[in-house]
């Protein structure tokens, strides 16, 4: 069985929720849209104070090219444009709805009925692309990247395959597993319309084989559809990142940044964005809701949600049977690579697939102690990085050797601090020296 | 013996060649450097703490050469030594020294455990740049002080420590040479370099938040909410509000507190003044008190009279004429 072939870590899994099936999570008195869900520039406020708007009513127009609007999950009167704490941790500006009643808007697709590409002649590579962009639909991995931008590849590359993303490496979450189990034939259709808009013939889905039943769910649906392959990987973390993900399924490694996927002909998309595309394409229904796991050793009833955005986290956690007593750490995200939050009030964003509670030991850190120069980190990084000299280095604010060192190629998957038997905070360090380096850089090409 | 003399009259030949291609190499390829340079050097402080700009004294030495030859030393200034050694400096490259004020950083945040309730618990490498990048910090306030001491660590002339009761790092104004070390350590640009002021006395509004009022009051007990009151008060037209907070320009302000006086949040602060602002405004409250009493007392001394005038009309009509008379 295939997997990447640099570094690694394998977390215990925790998959808590695999079999719980997702259920419709309840409405919010308040729903809550921070105007940046997305990587890019925040989404423009279009409504009012006072507006009324029903489910799907466009709030925020895209900012810039590399933005995505923003649609109300739920219908009911704008109570304010003001801030709200987001993920991450800082106040941002959002838009504040008082939820009345549940109304859709009519040209949004409520039905059943499954469309598929036969029925559907019109659909264009451009037209699926303009309706992907106008409907908001960002990358729903977790980095929220508009993704309207990676199915149309800069012209120096040529895309020649589309990987979906269904690894789901990070312990805990349990989302995209359910989406699969669920909404199989929607993805499949998501697959074809990501295929037609990049304009190739060949796909891959990548899953781990810790969802076998996923896995066998998929060959037999496309058991006659020998251009949608699917590749059972090894489990390992962090097997979800896009670099990572080609290198198992083709087996083609994405040289340094500035290069990207595209650069050696795979387009990755995650499973989730798969089934946003046949909705927002298919069912003309923008991006609002998404598939939630709310999970934690010490909640009550870890499940599976499906979430209109806006929705306070807390609401979920008490939906689960409440917090746990004693301290916890809130996380957006799984344990790996999840954020911290300060709040519970967190709204669900786009790219919020997780909402994990770690309790007791798990939610403290270690004492860090010295280093024992045993290279660990080294073996585990996945992008073949030294992160205990960038660590070091980044400490010291050498930022001329960072970059020499690549430190811009670093995913921040956090293998290193994870495998440091030293307890050391490796990626907190090598964070701070990636931003900085990036500023650098950012402001010399600014420069020239 | 032939031997021994063979050698040395080589190695000796050798020497002598050698010399001479050195001798002129080093005419052809000597290194001028400006003897003012080191002069220069010589009276800067030699701290090399880099808060002129350039990397240590040895480069602020040939920079203040280099202007001195196109014509100015304007903009070139050396934190630690002021404008004595500046004006060396000058004397020395037969220039007048742009004459500067002395600085000294201050920290803009007063958000102590008492003023700013902690929401969460931060675990993790204590360093404010980290804490900044993981997010808010312990407290609702994504502007404050987060107390890890990144400023302290920068801090070559240990000028600057924090406060164990309140959390927050506070300046040593003796020790503090205004090299602006710390102010490019802090990353939430809460340290500020500020003019020392006529008599070192100096008024700064000491909160950097940018939360709109109820979140900004929500978060801290002495956070400045943008009320503009002070800028209403101020004479000088010193104060300006920019992001949702309120900034005193220390070039135009004159240090009169005014704006102390009305802020509803008691988030602008003084240094050095003799008297409080409270003891200013109790002892103004009490002489108003006074004067109020006062002119109450003379107000009613003045009805009495009248009303004993009143009762005895006949005491003033022979009065009156009296004083005409007069």
């Amino acid at each position: 069985m295939r997997t990447f072939r640099i570094g690694g870590v394998h977390p215990e899994e925790n998959k808590l929720s695999h079999e719980v099936a997702t259920v419709p999570a309840e409405l919010p008195k308040q729903a809550v849209f921070p105007l940046s869900q997305h990587i890019g520039a925040p989404a423009k406020p279009v409504v009012e104070r006072g507006q009324e708007v029903k489910v799907g009513t466009l709030l925020a127009e895209a900012g810039g090219f590399v933005s995505a609007p923003i649609y109300s999950s739920v219908s009911g009167k704008v109570a304010k444009i003001d801030t709200v704490v987001d993920a991450t941790g800082y106040r941002k500006p959002a838009i504040y709805i008082n939820v009345v009643g549940d109304e859709w808007e009519e040209s949004i697709d409520r039905s059943d009925k499954l469309e598929t590409l036969a029925d559907h002649p019109e659909l264009t590579p451009e037209e699926i692309i303009n309706r992907v962009k106008v409907a908001g639909v960002t990358g729903m991995g977790g980095a929220g990247f508009p993704t309207f931008i990676k199915l149309t590849p800069p012209p120096t590359a040529t895309a020649t395959c589309v990987i979906i993303n269904a690894v789901e490496c990070e312990p805990y979450i349990t989302s995209d597993y359910r989406l699969m189990m669920e909404k199989a034939d929607e993805i499949i259709v998501g697959i074809d319309l990501l295929m037609k808009a990049v304009k190739v013939n060949k796909g891959y889905i990548g899953i781990e084989c810790n969802k076998p039943k996923a896995i066998e769910l998929f060959k037999q649906k496309l058991a006659s559809r020998p251009e949608i392959e699917v590749v059972p990987l090894q489990k390992r973390y962090p097997q979800g990142g896009e670099k990572q993900l080609v290198d198992a399924v083709i087996r083609r490694q994405v040289p340094a940044p500035p290069a990207i996927p595209v650069n050696v002909g795979a387009v990755v998309q995650n499973v989730g964005t798969a089934f946003a595309v046949y909705e927002a394409v298919m069912k003309n229904k923008p991006l609002f809701e998404r598939y939630v796991t709310v999970t934690g050793k010490k909640i009550a009833h870890p499940g599976n949600f499906l979430v209109r955005m806006g929705t306070p986290m807390i609401q979920l956690i008490d939906a689960c049977g409440g917090m746990p007593e004693g301290d916890n750490k809130l996380l957006a995200g799984g344990p790996m690579m999840g954020k911290a939050l300060t709040s519970v009030e967190v709204p669900v964003c786009k790219g919020t697939n997780s909402v994990t509670v770690l309790s007791g030991d798990d939610a403290k850190r270690k004492e860090a102690q010295p280093c024992i120069r045993c290279a660990k980190c080294v073996s585990a990084c996945p992008m073949g990085l030294e992160p205990y000299l960038l660590a070091k280095l980044s400490d010291k604010g050498e930022w001329d050797r960072l970059e020499k060192e690549m430190i811009t190629s670093c995913i921040e998957c956090g293998s290193c601090q994870f495998t440091c038997p030293a307890h050391r905070p490796l990626l907190d360090n090598i964070r701070i020296g990636k931003t900085t380096v990036m500023g650098i850089i950012r402001s010399r090409s600014a420069k020239k | 013996m032939n031997v021994i003399l063979t050698a040395v009259i080589v190695l000796g030949a050798v020497g002598l060649i050698a010399a001479i291609v050195l001798f002129f190499v080093s005419k052809k390829f000597a290194v001028k450097e400006d003897p003012r340079i080191a002069l220069v050097n010589e009276v800067l402080p030699g701290a090399n703490c880099g808060g002129c700009g350039f990397p240590g004294c040895g480069g602020m030495a040939s920079a203040c050469v280099k202007a001195a030859d196109s014509g100015s030393l304007e903009g070139l200034n050396c934190p630690v030594g002021g404008s004595a050694v500046m004006s060396q400096v000058a004397s020395i490259l037969g220039m007048e020294a742009a004459a500067s004020d002395p600085k000294v950083a201050v920290v803009r945040c007063n958000g102590s455990c008492e003023n700013r309730p902690r929401i969460a618990e931060y675990d993790g490498l204590k360093t404010c740049r980290v804490v900044h990048a993981c997010g808010a910090g312990e407290t609702g306030c994504g502007n404050g002080c987060l107390g890890c001491g990144d400023c302290v660590a920068a801090c070559k002339f240990d000028a600057i420590h924090i406060n164990p009761e309140t959390g927050i790092p506070e300046v040593d104004e003796e020790k503090c040479v205004a090299c602006g070390a710390c102010v490019k350590a802090c990353p939430r640009n809460i340290i500020e370099l500020r003019l020392k002021g006529k008599n070192n006395r100096r008024v700064w509004v000491g909160c950097v938040n940018q939360d709109k009022g109820p979140a900004a009051m929500k978060a801290c007990k002495v956070s400045c909410i943008a009320c503009g009151k002070c800028v209403k008060e101020c004479k000088f037209d010193a104060i300006a509000i920019q992001g949702n907070v309120s900034y005193i320009d220390d070039e135009k302000c004159k240090a009169c507190r005014a704006c102390m006086k009305v802020c509803p949040r008691e988030c602008i602060y003084d240094a050095n003044f003799p008297k409080s602002i409270k003891e200013v405004m109790k002892a103004e409250a009490e002489r108003k008190a006074a004067a109020e009493a006062k002119a109450k007392a003379e107000a009613e001394a003045k009805a009495k009279a009248e009303a004993e005038n009143t009762a005895t009309p006949n005491v003033t009509e022979e009065t009156k004429p009296k004083a005409k008379e007069e």
